[in-house]
């Protein structure tokens, strides 16, 4: 018993990567995770993006404007571009930046609105305010429609008194002179009270909001596999072009094959590229594979988005294949490899999105993934799958894979001169 | 004549001299053995032929060509030590593939691959994954790759390495079929009854340096001469007295230490020699179980040069 404790314990001792699998890995997942959903550090509360169409125009519009950009959860813009001084946001506008993604929610006041509840207050059925959402994320329409009524009630309480008492002589008879004279008298200090405070007397009443998909998908279920399908796709790809790699070119340098492979023809340049070639279809079909399967389990709308998603898998496959080759060029052996790969390939996939989507991560977080390979290849296939984004539309995505594959041969290239001439 | 040559090679890794200035010839057509023990710089010197290894310094000439060091020279076949094989594929397949990567193809591959079936004697078993086959099979198989395209000299790092003696033999014959053909092989070895009896000349190499090279015959006229060993077993271990009876006037007479009833000579003619040595023996009141005698070999030239032994 004694004597196999002692050989146990000679053997972690010796083994670092054993020790970095043991003690390393949990707590670089825990702090990963705990960025993650934590969030951590400044951004504690995640903000909310929000564009807000104006067609009112009216003193109200204006004033529920300016509550919603006062919410600390939202992060509002009313202009096309960022810019303070850019074109305002306009109703296709605003619902074009919502399906490719750049905000979740736009909030539109229609016009009349604000007539309409100088007249009618609440209850009235006049026009209802429009909440555009991607319901890709499920959490920001409904912030944004209960923090519509929140402000309303609180940015506008004058306006909304004023209507209240045109209906309340509307049918419960007129108001006298006396009393119509303290009704005036209290509108300016309820309209000087807006905005401010925490917004209480919600109460049963509010602004009528409807929340409207815009991404008019007609499959949205399988919309969402794809996104899971990809996710975890990728990281699996990742995996296994790291162990092709692994075995490309760790196992032939242990088995002489490699040495076999060098005194032929073919050089280091022409193994590295076959190997590459090899793997990047290896990657193809496993990707494939798994999105038929999604296909066929979940339909998964694989074959109304065929082009996007070979563009996309194409270029991950390359990409991810030739990361497997710097990896396995870069450890001098097959555990410190597997090591290694785990640590980065999971800590990828937790930040990049494969585990958690990216955008429902703190602002910040998602600046993080964007330093992973997964975040790119994930964006690349939401935008196919949910945001029906045209072939074009993807040239961020290709561009950045296609330049982190050329980067990784580079690298694996430089690295393999240690199994050429010694 | 020379098809390659070694001039001065030296190559170090850190402190170590792996080639410590190493010159030699390989002539057309003959089988050529690197003898020496472990870590003696043998594979050192084959990777540095084969362009896997730089040299500090020398140089190596391939048909009177300075090899670059950056490419195998075409002309050349490299076997390994290990079975650089791919265990899942068949032995039809790996050939297949080391043919074509060497540039072969079509109908030359077609014969070159069933040649290297026939030669190695795996015609029935061209089918089966390779991870089935016996250490020996998968030797034969292993030079088999590395001779597909027909190359003009053969470099093989400890080609029987680990298989019985009937592959051994089998490899062997493979070998000195190439060698009639007029390939020109140098293979390392630490097996000195396979450098005697199968190879044409041997290079003996120890520390990083060829201390002697020639024919078996040359060898020994070298260095231990053309004496014959005789070994006389005793009935029992011979007293200091008998001893000193049975060695009188014989300089090259000694007692195992380890084995009292061990007597060694070397003689230069035993017909005359050893009758006398049988009287002196019975006369110290002895008398023999056993006699041995060897010719001259490459292990007592081995031993005659290193001081020791050469094992495994």
């Amino acid at each position: 018993m004694g004597t196999l404790l002692r050989i146990g314990w000679i053997n972690l001792k010796r083994d670092r990567v054993a020790q970095a699998l043991t003690f390393l890995l949990p707590i670089v997942f825990f702090s990963i995770f705990a960025s993650v959903f934590g969030n951590q550090g400044e951004d504690r509360t995640p903000r909310i993006r929000v564009a807000v169409v104006d067609e009112d125009g009216t003193d109200f519009s204006r004033r529920v404007v300016e509550g919603l950009k006062k919410e600390t959860g939202l992060r509002v813009r009313t202009t096309t571009p960022p810019e303070a001084n850019a074109p305002a946001l306009d109703r296709a506008s605003a619902e074009r930046i919502v399906r490719s993604g750049d905000v979740p929610v736009a909030v539109i006041i229609p016009r009349g609105l604000g007539a309409a509840f100088s007249e009618q207050g609440f209850g009235g059925d006049g026009p209802r305010v429009q909440v555009l959402a991607d319901p890709s994320d499920p959490i920001a329409p409904n912030v944004v429609q209960g923090l519509m009524q929140k402000v309303v009630m609180t940015a506008a309480p004058d306006l909304l008194m004023a209507g209240g008492m045109k209906q309340f002589e509307k049918y419960g008879g007129g108001l006298t002179a006396e009393q119509r004279k303290a009704v005036a008298q209290w509108l300016p200090m309820l309209k000087a009270s807006a905005g401010g405070g925490s917004g209480g007397g919600a109460g049963p009443m509010g602004v009528g909001v409807d929340v409207v998909d815009v991404m008019r998908t007609d499959n949205r279920r399988g919309s969402l596999i794809s996104f899971y399908a990809a996710g975890i796709g990728v990281m699996f790809l990742l995996f296994s072009a790291v162990g092709g790699a692994g075995a490309a070119l760790l196992e032939e340098a242990e088995s002489g094959t490699l040495d076999r492979l060098l005194s032929t023809n073919i050089g280091m340049r022409g193994l590295l590229a076959g190997k590459w070639v090899l793997l990047a279809l290896i990657g193809i079909a496993q990707l494939t594979v798994m999105f038929l399967w999604g296909w066929l389990v979940y339909s998964l709308p694989l074959f109304s988005h065929l082009p996007g998603f070979f563009v996309m898998t194409m270029v991950t496959a390359s990409a991810a294949a030739a990361l497997g080759l710097v990896l396995a060029t870069l450890a001098r052996s097959r555990a410190q490899l597997s090591g290694f790969s785990t640590i980065l390939i999971l800590t990828m996939s937790a930040l990049g999105g494969s585990m958690f989507p990216r955008f429902l991560m703190s602002e910040s977080m998602q600046q993080v993934g964007l330093l992973t390979f997964n975040a790119w290849a994930l964006d690349g296939y939401l935008k196919v799958f949910w945001r029906n984004a045209a072939l074009w539309q993807l040239w961020p995505q290709v561009l950045v894979l296609s330049v982190l594959a050329g980067v990784f041969m580079t690298l694996a290239r430089l690295l393999a001169r240690r199994w050429e001439t010694a | 004549m020379s098809v390659l040559s070694v001039v001065n090679a030296r190559k170090s890794f850190g402190a170590v001299k792996a080639l410590d200035g190493v010159s030699l010839d390989l002539r057309e057509g003959e089988l050529l053995a690197l003898l020496g023990p472990n870590g003696a710089g043998k594979t050192t010197l084959i990777r540095a032929i084969a362009a896997r290894l730089r040299l500090d310094a020398g140089e190596i000439r391939v048909f009177g060509r300075i090899a670059d060091g950056r490419r195998t020279p075409p002309e050349l076949g490299i076997v390994p030590q290990e079975i650089a094989l791919y265990p899942q594929l068949t032995a039809r397949e790996n050939l297949d593939a080391f043919g074509r990567l060497h540039g072969l193809s079509g109908a030359d591959l077609a014969r070159q691959v069933a040649w290297a079936l026939e030669t190695t004697g795996l015609g029935d078993r061209a089918g089966e994954p390779v991870q089935q086959f016996s250490g020996g099979m998968r030797r034969r198989l292993n030079i088999a790759c590395g001779v597909l395209h027909r190359p003009r000299i053969v470099l093989l790092d400890e080609p029987t390495v680990g298989v019985d003696p009937q592959s051994r033999d089998r490899i062997y014959d493979v070998l000195a079929g190439l060698a009639r053909q007029g390939v020109s092989l140098l293979l390392t070895t630490h097996h000195l009854e396979e450098a005697e009896a199968r190879c044409s000349r041997t290079v003996i190499i120890d520390h990083g340096k060829v201390i002697a090279a020639g024919t078996l015959g040359e060898l020994v006229e070298q260095t231990v001469g053309r004496y014959r060993l005789v070994t006389l077993r005793l009935d029992g271990a011979a007293s200091d007295a008998a001893a000193a009876e049975i060695t009188r006037g014989a300089r090259t007479i000694e007692t195992d230490p380890a084995d009292p009833r061990l007597l060694r000579a070397r003689m230069r003619d035993v017909a005359i020699e050893l009758p006398p040595l049988l009287d002196r023996v019975r006369q110290a009141g002895r008398s023999v179980d056993d006699v041995e005698v060897r010719g001259p070999s490459l292990q007592s030239v081995f031993i005659h040069l290193t001081g020791r032994e050469l094992r495994e």
